[in-house]
């Protein structure tokens, strides 16, 4: 496998995917935590030192549990997202896709560590590459994965036009290589709409614009569009 | 049947759920519709396999994935009952890891108390012996520490407060224990290394401080928080040692799976890892530096502790088969 797709088996017998997230993705999340870590430390330095020793007592504390313990309760009461993680739409799962409990966070937060060791994770980075799902020691340990939280996908229209019928019967993977065509067309430049267009004439009859427009056409139809109605809901 | 018709007949459903998916993520307040959740994902679950077979559109299927997703990742979740998980995890199910993993326990207690008492062994009849292990600035300023004429001992107390202490105690130490846990994921060198390590130096530092005749002031400060910060540090190795074992003899599993398991089992200890620790840094503060307190009843406390605390570990949480 090439890509960062996994695919994870729902008790309901569906195959879900999943985008896993690359070294470079979470080393920058990691990057806006340690920010993160550092403001609240330079504040709670400057704040605690009015309160001489017992602020420096505070102090060791704060360190103590922001060093240790930051990811690990973000990523179980925030949906397995750290602020830096949230920021690069990343999150934390298990490997069977449902949001990490106490002890996979504590596991694979705990053995960071490990994947510092030698200088600047230098384990953890070389872990992350000889496995196909990214994961460094801690998430080896744990079961977890770091995948991309998708957004919510935006609503498609295809071209207004009215819907007709194909001419010939054509495979599948043709008809939905002419739906896909019809989808995409917002992103497409008018060149290579025309350039695209005009390797089918023989199934649309004509060349250029009026190509484009008959594949949109074709395109309504395969997707069963009634001509009152040429939008698909949301 | 075509994808417009499909997406049309179902696109209230998908709405719906969206909308369930998005309360419960928000927290809010949900109605008692909601008991229709599993039903309604299921349902979505179908959707999805049904688009998939027809091969609709790529964008559709997409969609219902990340629906499908967010569902799954809602009804599948562990729910987190962080107080009576606590609760029992300190009335059973620490004590009984501990004598799950005695035999780990034990080996771990060896190497940690043993080291210590063939070093403190070694400085009585060769005092220079210190110099080898610690340098002599070291040696020195432990001396100052636990000088006999001094008021307060341990760390150059007298210019710091209790509190102070208390957070470097925490920081400090469970910041240890936490490093020879996972420091045995290195095939269990790490562990060894962190619990010779510090073997090593408390068998020095209590042979010496003996040696020199400071094994009062030493002893009376060390007594309380002994138990809990000693048995902390072995549980915490015999943890890391579990991860290196796991790795090196999986047994019937495959060494990936193997490390899962003992990584599951560990993370237990580490919990009352950290418990003990923090409790010893209580102790170590606020009660161990006080040198108002007699020496014999610090001894006496120190005891009781460690009696207490092995009782806890051989005791508790033991059930009769029914």
């Amino acid at each position: 496998m090439l890509d960062t797709t996994r695919s994870i088996e729902t008790p309901e017998g569906i195959e879900l995917s999943l985008r896993v997230a690359g070294p470079v993705v979470r080393a920058l999340a990691w990057s806006i935590d340690m920010g993160i870590r550092s403001i609240v430390y330079s504040l709670l330095a400057v704040l605690l030192s009015y309160l001489g020793e017992l602020g420096y007592g505070i102090f060791f504390i704060a360190i103590f549990g922001l060093e240790w313990f930051y990811p690990v309760v973000f990523e179980v009461y925030r949906q397995g997202a750290t602020p830096g993680k949230r920021a690069l739409k990343i999150k934390v799962l298990h490997e069977w896709g449902t949001p990490v409990n106490w002890s996979a966070a504590m596991i694979r937060n705990l053995l960071r560590v490990v994947d510092f060791l030698p200088f600047f994770y230098g384990f953890g980075l070389i872990t992350m590459i000889i496995n196909q799902d990214f994961k460094r020691i801690g998430d080896l340990a744990a079961g977890t994965i770091v995948v991309y939280d998708d957004e919510k996908i935006k609503m498609v229209t295809l071209p207004v036009e009215s819907a007709r019928a194909m001419p010939v019967s054509l495979p599948l993977e043709q008809q939905l290589a002419i739906i896909n065509f019809a989808e995409r067309s917002p992103q497409l430049l008018p060149a290579r709409k025309l350039e695209l267009a005009n390797l089918v004439t023989t199934l649309t009859n004509s060349r250029d614009e009026v190509s484009v427009k008959t594949l949109y056409q074709l395109a309504n139809g395969l997707m069963g569009m009634n001509n009152s109605t040429n939008q698909i809901a949301n | 049947m075509k994808q417009h018709t499909f997406e049309q007949s179902h696109q209230p459903q998908w709405d719906t759920l969206e909308r369930w998916l998005n309360k419960i993520a928000q927290q809010e307040a949900i109605s008692q519709e909601i008991t229709q959740l599993p039903q309604l994902y299921r349902q979505v679950c179908q959707h999805l396999a049904l688009a998939r077979d027809r091969h609709y559109t790529p964008h559709l299927i997409a969609r219902l994935n990340r629906l499908v997703l967010r569902g799954h990742q809602c009804l599948y979740q562990t729910p987190i009952r962080l107080f009576s998980q606590i609760i029992n995890f300190m009335r059973r199910h620490f004590p009984q890891q501990v004598r799950q993993e005695w035999r780990l326990v034990s080996l771990a207690s060896l190497l940690f108390f043993g080291s210590a008492g063939i070093v403190f062994v070694s400085i009585q009849n060769h005092p220079d012996l210190i110099y080898s292990i610690l340098t002599t600035e070291q040696v020195h300023e432990i001396e100052v520490m636990y000088d006999p004429q001094r008021e307060r001992w341990g760390y150059n107390r007298e210019a710091k407060s209790d509190f102070l202490m208390f957070g470097y105690y925490i920081k400090n130490n469970i910041s240890i224990d936490f490093q020879a846990f996972a420091g045995g994921i290195l095939f269990g060198l790490g562990s060894l290394f962190f619990l010779l390590f510090n073997g090593i130096y408390l068998g020095s530092v209590a042979g010496h401080l003996t040696d020199m005749g400071y094994g009062v002031p030493f002893y009376a400060f060390i007594a309380g928080h002994s138990a809990l910060e000693l048995m902390a540090l072995v549980l915490a190795g015999a943890a890391g040692l579990k991860l290196g074992l796991a790795l090196i003899a999986p047994g019937r599993l495959t060494r990936l799976q193997a490390l899962r398991c003992a990584a599951t089992d560990s993370i237990r200890l580490i919990y009352g890892v950290a418990g003990m620790t923090l409790l010893a840094a209580v102790i170590e503060a606020f009660w161990s530096s006080n040198a108002a307190i007699e020496p014999l009843i610090k001894y006496i406390v120190g005891n009781l502790l460690w009696l207490m605390l092995m009782s806890y570990f051989l005791l508790a949480g033991r059930y009769r088969a029914t």
